[in-house]
């Protein structure tokens, strides 16, 4: 099933691709390239085997639950883009 | 001093032949010459890496003498490093300047490595010719109008132009393996989780993992030795002893049990790299190794599977740079979304976005059982395949490309032509095993690479193998014209 310009949109939207016009044609081309050649395996038989999420199949690895970091706040926002008395910018959400 | 291997600068500064700062400044002379027509380099170190030189030089006049101490390295611009740009050869990173140091490269630093800056990429390491970078491609010593390969591009480059002596770089389809291939240089990724990930920019979680380009297996050794080992920091980390791989290095090959999958071997590989292959198996013969025929039946599946479940992952991980909290953020946002959409639309390159787009898709509603799982599943029949190959066999042999490196900008127009590239490594990726390049012949000029993969947590034997084909061969020897 090939992609619409329309689904290329959603995609972009769901990922927070600001896509133009133009940019959305030329992706749906090419992701309907890319998908043509993944949908190949959709004839593998694959009854019966488990999907492997990690190569060592490692279970995650747990910690005690307690204070390992130290404050880095100011090293962080030192590389933000915008940040006042502590707090990250953005631009106004709630009007 | 430039055409020294890693270890034979080693011994060099052990007996005291010339100095780090002399070293150092010589092969920063080098880069300043020779790097503009090659551009491996994103960001050049000078004044700390002589800072760090004349730091060695006092160590080891003061009579402290370890095998890494005064080496000069360079890094994949995907390991962070405190106080320098980190920019993953991005516009998105292009001003981040990390606030720590990865866990490979601190290990380097504390073993006495002196890094000489920051290598070019494929943008965050979505790539397999170094075109994807926002600072223009990197290009091969070898024949200057094509590509090195990538997506460690410009680790590739400057070991090959002796501008650097080893680099680091990383692999998550290929990433050292193929540029090692195209450049004529030694590569080797480790298992996966061998070592740390900390403070390596994550691509494709499941997959990526640091490893070494040099020009030697002895000189890989060495750096793996450094590296190598469990870091609590990172979740996937794997707890399992580190061999001794400078000892495993002079083992002899007799006995050595090698598997020749059939499909590595189709009518996909270029005849002619097939023909260097086979010189190769002649020559291990010579050294005592026996060859069996054994099959991979999986391996036409890698390519679409790794691209499903690689591209989910990706665009997991790269939904973090939000124009908010580091990274690039767009003039005049007029509220949040258009913050979001412009800043991310603005400094991802088009390779970027197409992956982010395709994992957006294989993850939706809907498709998540199609293409997600149905990819896991593939993945879990391609470990199977090597499962059964190695209780037969001790290790397998193949090409490591198709075919030779391609001209600049003959595959960026054609996404999938550039994928269908990957086939040989993004096996060992998928199960995640052990894999090493080494070079083994010359066509027109162009290097050959031939790969070594082995069970898990096995790198001392590839180690062993290309070491000792390394004693019979000089292919890793070569320098291009004019470096």
């Amino acid at each position: 099933m090939a992609l619409e310009r329309c689904d290329v949109e959603k995609l972009a939207h769901l990922a927070r691709l600001g896509l133009n016009d133009a940019q959305i044609g030329s992706s749906t081309a090419s992701l309907n390239a890319v998908l043509d050649m993944i949908n190949a395996m959709q004839a593998v038989n694959t009854d019966g085997i488990a999907p492997l999420a990690n190569p060592l199949e490692a279970n995650q690895r747990l910690r005690p639950d307690t204070v390992t970091e130290s404050n880095h706040r100011d090293d962080y926002q030192a590389l933000a883009p915008a940040v006042e008395n502590g707090l990250y910018l953005v631009p106004k959400v709630i009007d | 001093m430039h055409q020294l291997t890693l270890a034979n600068i080693s011994k060099a500064l052990a007996a005291k032949q010339f100095s780090v700062r002399e070293l150092t400044s010589h092969l920063l002379t080098r880069i300043e010459q020779l790097d503009p027509q090659l551009n491996s380099f994103i960001t050049l170190s000078k004044d700390s890496a002589l800072q760090q030189a004349d730091a060695a030089d006092e160590l080891r006049s003061s009579g402290i003498s370890a095998p890494l101490l005064g080496v000069p390295l360079a890094h994949k611009d995907l390991f962070c490093t405190e106080g320098v740009r980190t920019s993953c050869a991005s516009k998105m990173l292009d001003n981040f300047v990390a606030p720590y140091t990865a866990a490979v490269v601190d290990n380097l630093n504390k073993a006495g490595c002196i890094s000489l800056g920051k290598l070019n990429m494929d943008e965050f390491a979505m790539g397999s010719s170094g075109e994807t970078s926002f600072y223009g491609a990197s290009k091969n010593p070898w024949d200057t109008s094509r590509v090195p390969g990538g997506s460690s591009s410009g680790s590739a480059v400057a070991v090959a132009a002796r501008l650097v002596p080893a680099s680091t770089g990383s692999d998550s389809g290929g990433s050292i393996r193929q540029p090692a291939a195209f450049t004529g240089l030694t590569g080797i990724k480790p298992t996966y989780g061998r070592i740390s990930r900390w403070g390596m920019t994550a691509y494709a979680s499941s997959f990526d993992q640091a490893g070494f380009l040099a020009h030697t297996a002895e000189d890989c050794a060495m750096l793996l030795q450094a590296t190598a080992g469990f870091d609590e920091r990172d979740s996937t980390s794997a707890q399992q002893p580190v061999d001794n791989y400078a000892e495993a290095l002079s083992q002899p090959l007799k006995g050595l049990r090698v598997g020749l999958p059939k499909e590595y071997f189709d009518s996909r590989l270029d005849s002619r790299i097939g023909d260097a292959v086979n010189s190769a198996i002649e020559q291990l013969k010579q050294l005592g190794a026996t060859f069996v025929d054994i099959s991979l039946p999986n391996l036409p599946h890698a390519v679409p599977a790794y691209y499903v479940i690689a591209s989910a992952e990706a665009s997991t991980n790269l939904a973090r740079f939000d124009g908010v909290r580091y990274g690039y953020r767009c003039e005049d946002p007029k509220d949040l979304e258009d913050l979001y959409l412009r800043s991310r639309n603005e400094a991802f390159g088009e390779e970027v976005k197409r992956r982010i787009m395709i994992g957006t898709y294989a993850l939706s509603t809907g498709y998540y059982d199609a293409y997600y799982l149905k990819a896991q599943k593939i993945r879990r029949l391609i470990k199977n395949d090597f499962d059964s190959a190695f209780k037969n066999v001790d290790l397998i042999l193949g090409p490591t490309t198709p075919n030779l490196p391609w001209q600049l900008g003959s595959k960026v127009n054609d996404p999938v032509a550039a994928y269908l590239e990957d086939i040989y490594t993004v096996p060992a990726n998928l199960a995640g095993i052990p894999g090493l390049s080494m070079p083994a012949g010359m066509i027109d000029g162009l290097p050959v690479g031939v790969q070594l993969l082995a069970p898990y947590f096995q790198e001392a034997r590839l180690l062993q193998v290309a070491h000792q084909f390394q004693q019979h061969t000089d292919w890793h020897a070569r320098t291009p014209a004019g470096f």
